[in-house]
């Protein structure tokens, strides 16, 4: 906790660039997962998954 | 919704009753609920204003619910009705090749353009060779003249009538009504249409139809221009392990109309699950930060002390706690200094941790 605060939370700079990159890593997990979420739900039901039978 | 103001208004006269017996003194300022909330009756008003407005707007409804002019439509199941589910494209897709075949010959669909159907239902060149079948009124040309080609993927979906007189004449003076968002526009959605498409049976004896006219229970008066256009076989379906009964044509085709009204239906329900996440984890987190920042001044405590007057006995006026002064002054320094400040008659003060 300490070692956080004292690199990244103790400036706002830091703070800044801290957001930016979490932002980053946070977006593209809940964009992966959620879609995978998702298609697990609906197999069968997406077009990705019945486009094969028609290219 | 007034119901359950009376209820908190109650809960919160118990709670002082029971604030005023701990407490030795029973302060001067009267503390009947009307001074906790202030404006009290104006709230009680818009609450039962509120309230009143939604029962109306229930009532209303379901006053419509009980129709005695159409049968409700049963519920059926559809695999895209729960939360997260998506539609079924290959249902869609079917949908479609039942629309193109048997519906169009009456009914437009305009608001759906060819490329709508690219990745949805159908690949890019399939789509352009449905568009190439038709036959779209293309602008003046440099000679100013309108001209005729075959469609491209941005072209909508052609109109079977060039506008709702030719329609109506067309029809009986019925117009048959465009299909885009017909889920959305009619009570009880892809139930209601399925129900109705699949419905049509001998009017009760009696019943008045005129030349054109067919009985339909689930249609509003009973009396609906159009006949039964879907029945078994009447499309062929490619994939032969689907069975083109009346019912599938009818599933289908009410499956693609509920994507032509709602094509984003899919992304939207992809949405709620990100949705759902952030938002779970930023309630959580405001609700840490703001019982973090009102810990202060939830945990203060207030105190009274009250106003003894100095005769040689010790006894106060009006109350029997006569060394109230001295307990008070070993027990909380800070009421020598509220004195000395001169806070005034009524010696309340408030003393937070350190």
């Amino acid at each position: 906790m300490k070692v956080i605060y004292n690199t990244l939370f103790k400036r706002t700079s830091t703070y800044a660039v801290a957001i930016i990159g979490a932002t980053f890593f946070f977006e593209r997990a809940i964009d992966v997962s959620s879609t995978a979420l998702f298609e697990s739900i609906n197999k069968g039901k997406l077009w990705k998954d019945i486009k094969s039978k028609y290219e | 919704m007034a119901n359950k103001f009376g209820h908190a208004i109650s809960k919160l006269l118990q709670l002082s009753k029971g604030y005023l017996k701990r407490s030795p003194v029973r302060p001067k300022s009267s503390f009947s609920a009307p001074n906790w909330i202030p404006g009290r009756s104006k709230w009680l008003a818009f609450g039962a204003l509120t309230g009143g407005l939604g029962a109306l707007l229930y009532a209303l409804d379901a006053s419509v619910d009980a129709s005695h002019d159409c049968v409700h439509p049963p519920k059926q199941f559809w695999n895209h009705k729960g939360l997260l589910s998506a539609l079924d494209k290959e249902a869609v897709r079917r949908g479609y090749q039942v629309y193109k075949e048997v519906c169009s010959s009456c009914h437009s669909l305009q608001y759906i353009a060819y490329r709508n159907l690219v990745n949805n239902c159908m690949t890019e060149a399939e789509a352009k060779a449905q568009a190439e079948q038709v036959m779209v009124k293309d602008g003046p040309d440099e000679n100013g003249e309108y001209f005729e080609r075959p469609g491209k993927l941005s072209d909508y979906l052609p109109s079977p009538y060039p506008n709702e007189d030719a329609a109506r004449s067309a029809n009986n003076g019925a117009y048959p009504p465009d299909l885009s968002y017909i889920v959305s526009a009619r009570k009880g959605g892809e139930d209601y249409i399925f129900a109705l498409l699949t419905g049509y049976c001998d009017p009760p004896a009696g019943f008045v139809l005129r030349d054109g006219q067919y009985f339909n229970p689930y249609f509003s008066g009973g009396a609906i221009s159009m006949g039964q256009v879907i029945n078994n076989e009447v499309v062929t379906y490619a994939d032969e392990e689907v069975a083109p009964s009346g019912s599938q044509i009818a599933k289908d085709v009410v499956t693609f109309l509920k994507w032509t009204s709602e094509p984003e239906a899919d992304e939207r329900k992809l949405l709620l699950i990100r949705v759902f996440l952030i938002c779970s984890f930023l309630i959580g987190l405001s609700y840490y930060i703001k019982r973090h920042k009102w810990s202060a001044l939830k945990s203060r405590k207030i105190f009274y002390v009250p106003e003894v007057t100095g005769n040689g006995n010790g006894q106060s006026k009006g109350n029997g706690h006569g060394n109230a002064k001295a307990k008070t002054d070993e027990a909380c320094p800070k009421h020598e200094r509220n004195k000395k400040e001169g806070y005034g008659k009524n010696n309340y003060g408030y003393w937070k941790p350190k």
